[in-house]
C-alpha cells in the first residue's frame, strides 16, 4: 500500500463530478437524503456503501436513467438535464450486472460501443484494438464473450467505457464475484489510468480492502453521506485504524450486520 | 498484469482518439449528422447480429408462418374460396391471399419480441447501456425500432422466398414495392409494442402478449378472411377489424405486394406510428416516464 499520505489529487480546476443536494424518492421510501459529493480531475474516489445504501439510486441519477427530481448533477459542468448530451459523452461507465452481448465478439462488443458515441469505421477498430491492449485482452479479439471468465469479462467492460475517452468514469460495485486476482487487475487498471490521464473515478464498493491512503472516501449511509474526504481524515475522525474500523464507528454497524 | 505494458496501451489509445481530434482531456466535438448515421448503423448491426446468432429464434420465426401456410390454409382451401377483389385480378388461391397476413404476422411477433426484450433488456442491464450514450433518448428509442425492422425485413424476405416455391408469386416488382410498405408497417408495429410493453406491466411475458395482443389483433384484421366475408356474418366484428390497426398493415402490404397503394391504409398506418411513437418515447422519458415509476435499476 502506497504510505502518500496527501490524496492524488490534480490540481487542474474543475471537479468532474459534482452532486449537488440531489434527494429521490421511490414512492414513500426516500432512498437518497440530501446527498452531495464531488468527484475531482484525478482523484480515485471510494463510495463506501453496503447494499440498499442508495448506491446504485445514486448512479442510476447521474447516468440519468430517471432524472434527478430535486438537486443537481453536473458532468465537468455540465448539467445532466440540461446538457445531457454533453454530460453523456464525458462519462464513461461500468455497470453492476453484466451487459456485454454473451453471443457476440469482444471486438464486436466494443464497436457496438463506438457507434453508440458516433465513433465509426477506421477509428472505431484502432480504438477498440487498443482498449484490448491496455485490458491485456487483444489476442481474444475475436472470441464470444461466453468464453471469458467473469474477471475477463469485467476487464473487457472496463476497456468499453474507455473507448470514448471519458473525463468521469463511474464503476458499480465493479469486482463483485470476481477472484483476488481478477479484482486486483481490474483495481489497476483503473487506478493507473488515474494516475496518467486525469481521470475522474467514483468507484462504488463495499469492499474496504480496495481502499487506500491516497484515495478519497465518501460514506453513503440509508440513503444519507456520513463522511466525505480525504482517507487519512476518516481514520483521523473516528480515531480508528483500518478503513472497516472506521466505517463500523461511523454508522453504528455491528460485525454480524457486516457480514449479512 | 503490468501496469508498464497498460500505460503503452493507454498511449495507443490517445493517439487513436487524437487523430480526430478527441482523445483524454479533449472537450469532444458536438455530434454531428455523419455520428447520428454511426450511432444508427450499430444498432441495426448488432441487432441483426444478434438475431443471426439465435438459431432458435430465427428458426421460430420462419417455421411459425410457414405452419399456417402449409397446414392452415391447406386445410381451408376447400371452406373459403375467396373472390376477386383489389388488388387481386383473377381468382387467388386462399394460400396466396393469406402470405400479406402472415407477413403481418411475422412483423407482429418480432415487433413484440424485440420490445419485450428492451423491457428485460433494461434488467440485464443492456438498456442502460444504450441510454447512457449521448444521443438523444427519442433518436436512440427510434434506432432501436429501424433495428426491429431490419430484422424483420431479414424474416419477411425469407419466408417469401419459401413461399415462393409453395404458389405465392407476386409479380417480381412487387418484392420490391411491398418494402417500403413492410418498413412503415414494422415502425407502427415496433412503436406500438414498444409503447404497451412500456406501459403495461401484464405483458412482460409472453403469454400474456400472446392472449392479449397477438392472438385478437390477429383474428379479428383482414389477415385469415375477406372483410367483406366478416361483414357477413357480424357487422360488430367487421367494424372491429376497420378499426384494427393490424388490419391495415395488412391491406398496406397486400396492395403493395402488387405495385398499388392503399391510401386509406397508409394513412391509417402513419397515424399510427405517430401516435404509438409519441407514446413510447413519453413512456421513455426520464423525467416524465414510466421507468421512474416503475422503481430501481433492476425494477422492483
Amino acid at each position: 500500500m502506497n504510505m502518500v499520505s496527501e490524496p492524488n489529487v490534480k490540481t487542474e480546476a474543475g471537479p468532474a463530478l459534482v452532486v449537488d443536494n440531489v434527494s429521490h424518492r421511490f414512492g414513500e421510501t426516500l432512498a437518497l437524503n440530501d446527498v452531495s459529493l464531488e468527484v475531482p480531475r484525478g482523484a480515485f474516489v471510494v463510495l463506501l456503501g453496503l447494499n440498499g445504501a442508495g448506491k446504485s439510486t445514486l448512479f442510476a441519477l447521474i447516468t440519468r436513467l430517471y432524472d434527478n427530481v430535486t438537486g443537481e448533477v453536473r458532468i465537468l459542468g455540465h448539467d445532466v438535464r440540461r446538457r445531457a448530451s454533453a454530460a453523456l459523452q464525458r462519462l464513461g461507465v461500468v455497470f453492476q450486472g453484466r451487459t456485454l452481448d454473451i453471443d457476440l465478439s469482444l471486438k464486436q462488443n466494443l464497436l457496438y460501443h463506438c457507434a453508440l458515441h458516433g465513433i465509426s469505421g477506421r477509428e472505431a477498430r484502432a480504438r477498440s484494438k487498443s482498449a484490448l491492449e491496455f485490458v491485456e485482452l487483444a489476442d481474444r479479439a475475436n472470441e464470444k464473450v461466453r468464453n471469458l471468465s467473469g474477471g475477463q469479462a469485467r476487464r473487457v467492460e472496463i476497456a468499453r467505457s474507455l473507448l470514448h475517452c471519458p473525463a468521469l468514469l463511474l464503476l458499480d460495485e465493479p469486482t463483485v464475484g470476481l477472484d483476488i486476482d481478477s479484482r486486483e487487475s481490474a483495481v489497476k487498471i483503473v487506478r493507473s489510468l488515474v494516475a496518467k490521464e486525469g481521470l475522474g473515478v467514483l468507484w462504488a464498493t463495499h469492499l474496504f480492502d480496495e481502499v487506500e491512503l491516497t484515495d478519497l472516501v465518501v460514506v453513503l449511509h440509508k440513503g444519507r453521506v456520513l463522511f466525505s474526504g480525504a482517507v487519512t481524515e476518516f481514520l483521523e475522525k473516528t480515531g480508528t485504524k483500518t478503513v472497516s474500523d472506521a466505517f463500523r464507528a461511523l454508522t453504528g454497524i455491528t460485525d454480524t450486520e457486516l457480514a449479512a | 498484469m503490468s501496469v508498464g505494458s497498460a500505460t503503452e496501451a493507454g498511449d495507443s489509445l490517445q493517439r487513436a482518439g487524437q487523430e480526430v481530434g478527441h482523445g483524454w482531456g479533449v472537450e469532444p466535438a458536438p455530434l454531428g449528422l455523419r455520428a447520428y448515421f454511426t450511432c444508427l448503423k450499430g444498432i441495426v448491426w448488432r441487432e441483426i447480429l444478434r438475431y443471426l446468432h439465435q438459431r432458435e429464434r430465427f428458426l421460430s420465426a420462419l417455421v411459425r408462418p410457414l405452419v399456417w401456410l402449409f397446414i392452415f390454409a391447406a386445410g381451408f382451401r376447400q371452406t373459403l374460396g375467396v373472390s376477386i377483389i383489389p388488388p387481386y385480378q383473377t381468382y387467388v388461391l386462399y394460400e396466396v391471399f393469406i402470405a400479406p397476413g402472415l407477413i403481418g404476422m411475422i412483423q407482429l411477433f418480432n415487433a413484440m419480441q424485440s420490445s419485450l426484450s428492451m423491457v428485460y433488456d433494461r434488467e440485464t442491464g443492456a438498456m442502460r447501456t444504450l441510454l447512457v450514450s449521448p444521443f438523444p433518448r427519442s433518436y436512440l428509442l427510434l434506432s432501436k425500432l429501424v433495428a426491429g425492422v431490419s430484422v424483420s425485413l431479414l424474416q419477411v424476405y425469407t419466408f417469401l422466398l419459401v413461399a415462393y416455391f409453395w404458389e405465392i408469386e407476386p409479380p417480381l416488382y412487387g418484392y420490391l414495392t411491398v418494402l417500403p410498405a413492410l418498413i412503415l408497417s414494422g415502425l407502427m408495429l415496433g412503436s406500438m409494442a414498444l409503447f404497451m410493453s412500456s406501459i403495461i406491466r401484464q405483458l412482460e411475458n409472453f403469454a400474456g402478449v400472446m392472449n392479449f395482443v397477438i392472438f385478437p389483433m390477429f383474428f379479428a384484421s383482414s389477415a385469415l378472411y375477406p372483410l367483406w366475408r366478416i361483414k357477413e356474418s357480424s357487422v360488430l366484428l367487421y367494424q372491429i377489424c376497420q378499426i384494427n390497426p393490424f388490419t391495415h398493415a395488412v391491406e398496406l402490404i397486400r396492395f403493395a405486394l402488387y405495385g398499388q397503394v392503399d391510401w386509406t391504409s397508409l394513412a391509417v398506418v402513419l397515424a399510427f406510428t405517430a401516435a404509438f411513437f409519441g407514446g413510447a418515447i413519453y413512456a421513455y422519458n426520464p423525467s416524465k416516464g414510466l421507468i421512474t415509476r416503475r422503481g430501481g435499476p433492476g425494477g422492483s
